[in-house]
């Protein structure tokens, strides 16, 4: 579904990606590890088509189409989908206003009807369930005076009503007690699907616990330095980062 | 790849709507201003002495501020003289064929208010509001006035009003804005043509939006309207004024008053949406509207309530006030101001305390984009005998682009230690994080901008009647033109 071929990225003149190379398949559950200052959110910003990132090699195919030639809302459309690090507050936008504007445009680019009020109400009703969201959180402005675990919650709603066929989640955990973690992960779990991809981007493998991945890409520096299965992130956790980085050949190859 | 800066320049493409000429030969006074101008308007409306007399003394009292160069200049807004010797008074539009009567109305102008959205005649009319409609210098027809003549309440035309209601006019016109108050209020006291009254009965709640809507049609003629609304005790109306005028690369004149009065226990919400031509993307052309609207809360428990929407006129200036007289009465002003291209505003308001435990409220958001320049300038005063006054204000600005400006100039004054007051404001930019994240969702960039924008001013919105808040929340979003990112 997503290859990207030696991808290298400038942030603001600086070098942030040097030649990342990654196969996710359709159906594929990978995480993407790595210490603060890795590449790691560039990477997931870079899929998802933030401008301010200049791309200045390799190329990125997703579904066999260059992805790096959409804009953000074409990829949005086409089924890319960002959960955000730190979800932007968007003061006197209605959460579910705005979701539903942002549904009906994905469904019209799909040649599908658009959703009135009424259509809406059921089907986000069925998510706010799936994820223990209250629905008091679909009038209240996006993000804004969320906590950090409602805003997180709001990107995996987000996700579940969107329903992409590539989902990034960037840092999902983070700010996130155990408990949230559990109703997040659940709400990642439900959403696994032979036809859907999913990234998850993180720092720690405590959510690896709760999502479990196919594979396990360690990004080190704009590179990635190791692949495996979902025991490379074990092995991480009691290491440390350290390991992988003085590793002398770090490239175990990913299971096909 | 367009960047969002480029996707929000397209929007810079969009016309102004409104800016279409209608054809129709028009009766005109000469250039210029001077008592004989005001005799001739008021010869065409038939006045009364005393009218003559009230408009005399007003155009005396004008001339005498613009002998002294007393034009105002305090604001933060820059244009060139106005030369007031060369703008045309009166303009109305001729009767065609008096054959069938008089009651006709031209067709041509029946035409042009039902492209602008305002059907007059009897069987399309808006269901639920009754509209006075003014082109250039004359009210041409008002709708639903028998049916609120059952209850009876006054809707017609400033002119009418004078013919038929002399002693409500007479009692009432200048009591809140004196015609002396400032230079174009004076300007307007002297050669103002038309515009709406209302008078609500004691206790009588009125069942239907009134609304007045202005166009301004002939080249190099000012608008002089006059709005006068009285709420009688225990009553209650909900008003609502509209604005469009031709797309003309000169510079047009809009000076016009509005007095509200509200007694014990009666309550007025005036809205406005202001969508005069603003200029060009150059910022060529375009109204000048210099307006004075005040309020009197006159009676204990009464309630004055402002609300505005400005999206158009190359320069804006009003400062829409309550003078919170009776005991316990309210005054609010809720305002969204937006300029684009090189429109100019400066606009704020008043709320003189004067009675006890009154209260304010007072809600802007100002929203700049392009090289906009946008003032917010707002005067609390506690006199001395408002004990337990409150006030709660909050500025907010929002910037789109980085050639814009805002600016907000708030001024407390407090006589009363009892006194509460409050003020908050902030200044925030439109930001490429929030765009993204929109985009992200599938939405375009114009979406994406126009949903923010919205968002920003809904608070205010909230304030407008249902029927008009969708209408105001179109043309921000039309307004947005030539927004740089």
């Amino acid at each position: 579904m997503l290859s990207v071929r030696n991808l290298q990225v400038k942030v603001g003149g600086r070098e942030i990606l040097k030649g990342v190379d990654l196969e996710v398949a359709a159906g594929e559950v990978c995480a993407i590890m790595g210490p603060n200052g890795s590449g790691k959110s560039t990477l997931a910003q870079v899929l998802a088509g933030q401008e301010t990132y200049e791309v200045t090699a390799g190329e990125v195919l997703y579904e066999g189409r260059n992805l790096l030639e959409l804009n953000p809302e074409q990829r949005a459309r086409e089924g890319v989908f960002l959960a955000f690090q730190y979800p932007v507050e968007i003061p006197g936008v209605g959460t579910a206003y705005f979701l539903r504007a942002a549904l009906n445009a994905i469904r019209k680019h799909r040649g599908l009807d658009e959703l009135d009020a009424m259509d809406f109400l059921p089907l986000i009703r069925e998510k706010l369930k799936l994820l223990e969201v209250d629905e008091a959180l679909l009038s209240r402005a996006i993000n804004e005076g969320f906590s950090g675990g409602e805003k997180k919650r709001s990107e995996i709603l987000q996700l579940a009503v969107l329903e992409p066929r590539l989902a990034i989640l960037d840092e999902t955990d983070s700010g996130l007690d155990i408990d949230a973690l559990k109703i997040v992960a659940g709400g990642v779990n439900a959403l696994r699907d032979p036809e859907r991809a999913i990234i998850v981007v993180t720092h720690y493998q405590r959510l690896l616990s709760y999502i479990v991945p196919d594979t396990v890409h360690v990004l080190v520096a704009g590179r990635i330095v190791a692949s495996g299965g979902r025991e490379l992130a074990l092995e991480l956790e009691e290491k440390g980062y350290g390991w992988v980085e003085t590793e002398p050949e770090p490239a175990v190859p990913a299971p096909a | 790849m367009a960047t969002t800066t480029d996707t929000i320049q397209e929007l810079a493409n969009q016309e102004y709507k409104y800016g279409f000429v209608t054809e129709i030969e028009s009766d005109s006074a000469p250039r210029g201003l001077n008592e004989d101008t005001i005799r001739l308007i008021s010869a065409k409306k038939n006045e009364p002495p005393w009218m003559l007399e009230w408009r005399l003394k007003s155009y005396r009292h004008w001339a005498s501020l613009e002998q002294l160069n007393k034009e105002p200049k305090w604001a933060n807004i820059h244009y060139g003289p106005i030369d007031y010797q060369d703008i045309i008074y009166y303009s109305a539009p001729k009767p065609k064929d008096q054959t069938n009567g008089p009651a006709e109305i031209d067709p041509e102008l029946l035409a042009t208010f039902e492209k602008l959205g305002i059907p007059l005649g009897e069987r399309n009319r808006l269901a639920g509001v009754a509209v006075d409609a003014v082109f250039d210098s004359v009210s041409v027809a008002t709708t639903f006035k028998e049916k609120l003549a059952e209850l009876g309440i006054i809707f017609c035309s400033f002119s009418d009003a004078v013919q038929e209601h002399p002693d409500l006019v007479r009692k009432y016109l200048g009591s809140v804005v004196p015609k002396t108050d400032n230079f174009f209020a004076t300007l307007n006291s002297a050669v103002f043509t038309d515009g709406s009254f209302v008078y609500v009965p004691k206790g009588v709640r009125c069942p239907m939006e009134l609304s007045t809507y202005f166009r301004i049609n002939a080249e190099d003629t000012g608008q002089f309207e006059r709005t006068l609304i009285i709420a009688d005790e225990g009553s209650s109306v909900s008003y609502l004024e509209g604005c469009t005028a031709p797309q003309r690369s000169t510079n047009q004149l809009h000076a016009a008053v509005v007095e509200l009065v509200a007694l014990d226990d009666a309550e007025i919400k005036y809205s406005t949406i202001q969508n005069w031509y603003p200029g060009d993307e150059e910022g060529r052309g375009g109204i000048y509207n210099f307006v004075t609207k005040r309020g009197k809360a006159r009676g204990v428990n009464s309630k004055i309530s402002w609300t505005q929407v400005e999206t158009g006129a190359a320069i804006t200036w009003k400062y829409p006030g309550v003078i919170l007289q009776g005991d316990n009465s309210v005054g609010e002003f809720y305002s969204v101001a937006l300029t684009n291209n090189y429109q100019q505003a400066d606009t704020g308001t008043k709320m003189i305390h004067l009675g006890r435990n009154t209260r304010s409220t007072i809600v802007t958001k100002g929203i700049s984009a392009g090289h906009g320049q946008n003032t917010y300038r707002g005067l609390v005063k506690i006199m001395k005998g408002a004990a337990g006054a409150r006030n709660y204000s909050q500025c907010d600005s929002l910037l789109i682009g980085d050639k814009c400006g805002a600016h907000t100039f708030p001024y407390i004054e407090v006589k009363n230690p009892t006194a509460r007051m409050e003020h908050e404001a902030t200044t925030s930019k439109v930001g490429e994080d929030q765009i993204f994240y929109l985009r992200q969702r599938g939405l375009s960039a114009e979406d994406a901008v126009s949903m923010i924008v919205n968002g920003f001013a809904k608070r205010v919105f909230r304030e407008l009647p249902m029927e008009f808040a969708v209408e105001a929340q179109r043309l921000l979003t039309v307004s947005l033109e030539g927004s740089v990112g």
